[in-house]
């Protein structure tokens, strides 16, 4: 069982009735698990994909002022944008248990930021729980919401890319059924306090969080009650579970004592008290920020971040737990040559519209500039149509800052900015209306490929489906756009590239004189498994002929991993296996030497 | 085999060409074979066609992740998954990598290679590389390999016809390309 279908399963056995999300790896099938297990159970429970972290924390948070148990689950960026409510809710508190799920990803491996959510947690003053396995990921599901009722608190769950992606044999318990009272006891001196209550209710929060640090069932727990030295070793999450392994391996087992925490914050003070009295030096191996480690009072006992003894930068493989734990015990550190070969770049598949869209803008508009967004198409990097990648929703007002920094120049270049639907939806539109009252001149291409690609196909709000399959209502991109205030709105399919490059060339010329201008780059992601429409699409069968030179433009510009180099030939060969038939190279070769089969040029293919 | 079973095997690739579910079939095998199993897997950014690797530890551990030279085994759907990922490996464990040349040198560790591409286009499946590479790795590990594979063909075949349960044209095309890979083994 996947980390996080553990810890979805562990939501259903313990009572959950809601559960919210919007996707971000690596906690994205969280809910898509919990939506399954819905399916088979078919409870009364509401299950959905919100438009964004904000919103699915508001919609799971009212559920619990209900009295009814319910979670939110995001990646850690995505608690960024729910920090607003997180740190209000914080004070409010809650009535039944209300988990919110944080998924961290050091390393970083698909995400912008390392940034520890238990540094949120210790921000809002509530307690975390802190998983080494999909095994205990699901147990502390449970404590989480018996924490949470019993302090009336938001409770987070912090697991990490290798919690949510290591998979674990796991036995399923029951999943049972409690229906609960629903109401919703009217409290304005709480539910909508005013700042002289927020500062009771900031009173209680200190109270409450003294409380939690002698919490008995997230108390620290001895690993290894045989060993006795003056030092100890203090460990949690998954660099837990890389230490059990390495100490036993090291013999090290029976020698140092090993604590493994289980909830960072609030430290439990006893414990600190314990081993500031006992030990004379402490090593704490923790990820990704010395959370635990700054609770610990007496630093110049202390080795681990804040000292240099621990990186603070990327994951901790085990490999780095294993030097770490070595030179803390005295031993000698053999260094492991570990990768040096890069591997492959990720790169948009064969056939992907937004490769078409690029190739398009860069066409139309080759002096400009090029602010992008988080998705699949951030890959837009590798064919050099993404110049900048913030956060959610950045691209548009980073296009209106460049516009801005640069209107007073004699020759303004043009800024194109490219945007996924899903993200459009998620932060694109407060910063579009911006943009048409700012009269920002830039063109935005948003590209709709009618899902959340990237993450793992989940419905978008324009395609009117729920997170378990159900028909719901739909919002269209364009009448958004249209709600905005832009007045240039077209949409084109980028397969049609000409046409496309000549719809993006009058979109530019209506920009300069009139502010925004938007483009809807539109055709279906091709791996998209939901995906009910039949493209209109025929694939093109493509060949190249003689004339090919070799000068590797397709290669260099287009990107398609499709297109191969035949370095002995000096020509171009299409592998047939990954080829999909969208036909758009034929219209990038130069010197038109690719063709679709029987045809001429580019012109009577389209 | 016994309950002191302890296996860990890195299979590498890039996104799209299956790692991820030769690492659940392997990991379902392990299971009905009563064996704890715990894998990493690779998500997001990377399957973009990128490289991706996956651990599977089978037996008793609490890290779901292999350290360098501590792995028994490797599985390599590109040929350069094994200079990329060898590391990994121990000194004297086995590798199988899909490629067309079988000589290998200057390697202490046993090293077999497969032409999984080749095979896939001859029976027709060329998503399947896969599988031939995961039944040609059953084969030639249990055979060539001192410490066999804590898991057998028919094991495999069971977690398939499991997994593939009503959909037939599915199961048997799978059991085709595994079986493929299998028997490639014996004609190198």
């Amino acid at each position: 069982m996947l980390g996080n279908e553990a810890i979805a399963l562990g939501l259903m056995e313990n009572g959950c009735t809601m559960a919210t999300s919007y996707p971000g790896t690596p906690a994205s099938e969280i809910l898509a698990s919990f939506a399954a297990l819905q399916k088979e159970e078919s409870m009364p429970r509401h299950v959905q994909w919100a438009v964004n972290e904000k919103v699915a924390f508001e919609i799971a948070y009212a559920g619990s002022m209900t009295g009814l148990r319910t979670a939110v689950s995001m990646k850690q960026v995505g608690l960024n944008v729910a920090s607003d409510s997180l740190m209000s809710a914080a004070y409010l508190g809650v009535t039944g248990g209300f988990v919110v799920i944080s998924a961290d990803d050091p390393g970083p491996h698909s995400s912008q930021t390392e940034q520890d959510s238990r540094l949120m947690a210790m921000m809002a003053k509530i307690p975390v729980l802190d998983p080494d396995s999909p095994m205990q990921a699901k147990e502390m599901v449970a404590t989480a919401f018996e924490l949470s009722e019993a302090f009336e608190i938001p409770v987070m769950l912090r697991p990490t890319t290798r919690v949510c992606h290591a998979r674990q044999d796991i036995q399923p318990g029951n999943i049972q059924w409690h229906p609960r009272e629903i109401h919703f006891q009217k409290d304005p001196a709480r539910w909508a306090a005013t700042p002289k209550f927020r500062f009771h209710l900031h009173q209680a929060l200190e109270k409450k969080l003294d409380a939690i640090a002698s919490y008995p069932k997230t108390a620290p727990i001895r690993l290894n009650t045989g060993a006795n030295a003056s030092k100890a070793l203090i460990v949690s999450g998954v660099a837990a579970g890389h230490a059990k392994e390495i100490m036993k391996d090291l013999n090290l087992w029976d020698r140092i004592p090993m604590y493994q925490v289980l909830q960072p914050f609030p430290l439990h003070g006893d414990f600190v008290s314990h081993m500031i009295g006992t030990y004379d030096e402490i090593l704490v191996v923790e990820e990704t920020t010395g959370i635990i480690e700054m609770q610990l009072a007496d630093r110049h006992r202390i080795k681990g971040k804040l000292n240099g003894s621990v990186p603070r930068v990327g994951e901790l493989l085990p490999e780095t737990v294993q030097k770490i734990i070595s030179e803390f015990a005295g031993m000698d550190t053999v260094e492991i040559d570990g990768a040096s070969d890069p591997g492959v770049r990720p790169t948009l598949c064969a056939g992907c519209p937004h490769r078409a869209a690029f190739f398009a803008i860069k066409k139309a508009a080759p002096k400009g500039i090029y602010p992008s967004d988080i998705g699949c198409y951030t890959l837009g990097l590798n064919l050099g149509a993404v110049d900048t990648v913030l956060c959610m929703g950045a691209a548009i007002s980073q296009a209106a800052g460049f516009y801005h920094a640069f209107k007073n120049e004699k020759k303004p270049p043009d800024i194109v900015a490219t945007i996924g639907d899903s993200t459009f939806f998620h932060a694109g539109v407060p910063a579009l209306i911006d943009a048409v009252v700012q009269k920002v001149s830039f063109v935005l291409v948003i590209l709709d490929n009618r899902t959340t690609a990237m993450t793992g196909n989940q419905p978008t709000p324009a395609v009117g489906i729920g997170a378990g399959g159900e028909s719901l209502n739909s919002v269209e991109i364009e009448a958004l756009v249209e709600g905005c205030g832009v007045k240039f709105c077209r949409i084109e399919d980028p397969y049609n590239l000409n046409e496309f490059i000549s719809l993006l060339k009058d979109a530019i010329k209506y920009s300069r004189e009139h502010g925004p201008a938007v483009v809807i780059s539109r055709h279906p992601c091709l791996i998209d498994r939901l995906r009910k429409e039949k493209p209109a699409h025929q694939p093109v069968k493509v060949e190249v002929s003689d004339e090919c030179d070799g000068c590797a433009f397709c290669v260099d510009h287009f990107e398609c991993p499709a297109l191969v180099l035949n370095e002995a030939a000096s020509q171009i060969t299409i592998d047939p296996v990954l080829c999909n038939g969208c036909g758009v190279c034929i219209c990038v070769c130069p010197k038109k030497s690719i063709k679709e089969v029987g045809k001429d040029d580019c012109e009577s293919t389209k | 085999m016994s309950r002191s079973m302890k296996q860990q095997i890195v299979i590498s690739g890039v996104g799209g060409q299956g790692v991820l579910f030769v690492t659940r079939l392997l990991a379902e095998a392990a299971i009905i074979k009563g064996f704890s199993v715990f894998t990493s897997e690779t998500h997001g950014m990377a399957q973009r066609g990128g490289t991706v690797l996956s651990h599977l530890k089978v037996g008793n551990f609490s890290s779901p992740l292999i350290r360098p030279a501590h792995a028994d085994g490797l599985l390599a759907l590109k040929a350069g998954g094994l200079s990329q990922h060898g590391f990994y490996l121990k000194p004297d464990a086995w590798a199988a990598v899909n490629r067309r040349e079988d000589v290998v040198q200057g390697s202490k560790s046993p090293v077999f290679a497969v032409d999984a591409d080749g095979l896939a286009q001859r029976i027709q499946q060329p998503k399947s590389i896969n599988l031939i590479l995961l039944g040609f790795t059953v084969g030639v590990v249990s055979t060539a390999v001192e410490n066999p594979l804590f898991c057998s063909l028919e094991d495999l075949k069971t977690v398939l016809e499991k997994r593939l349960a009503g959909k037939k044209k599915m199961l048997g095309d799978a059991i085709t390309a595994l079986e493929t890979g299998f028997n490639g083994f014996g004609t190198i």
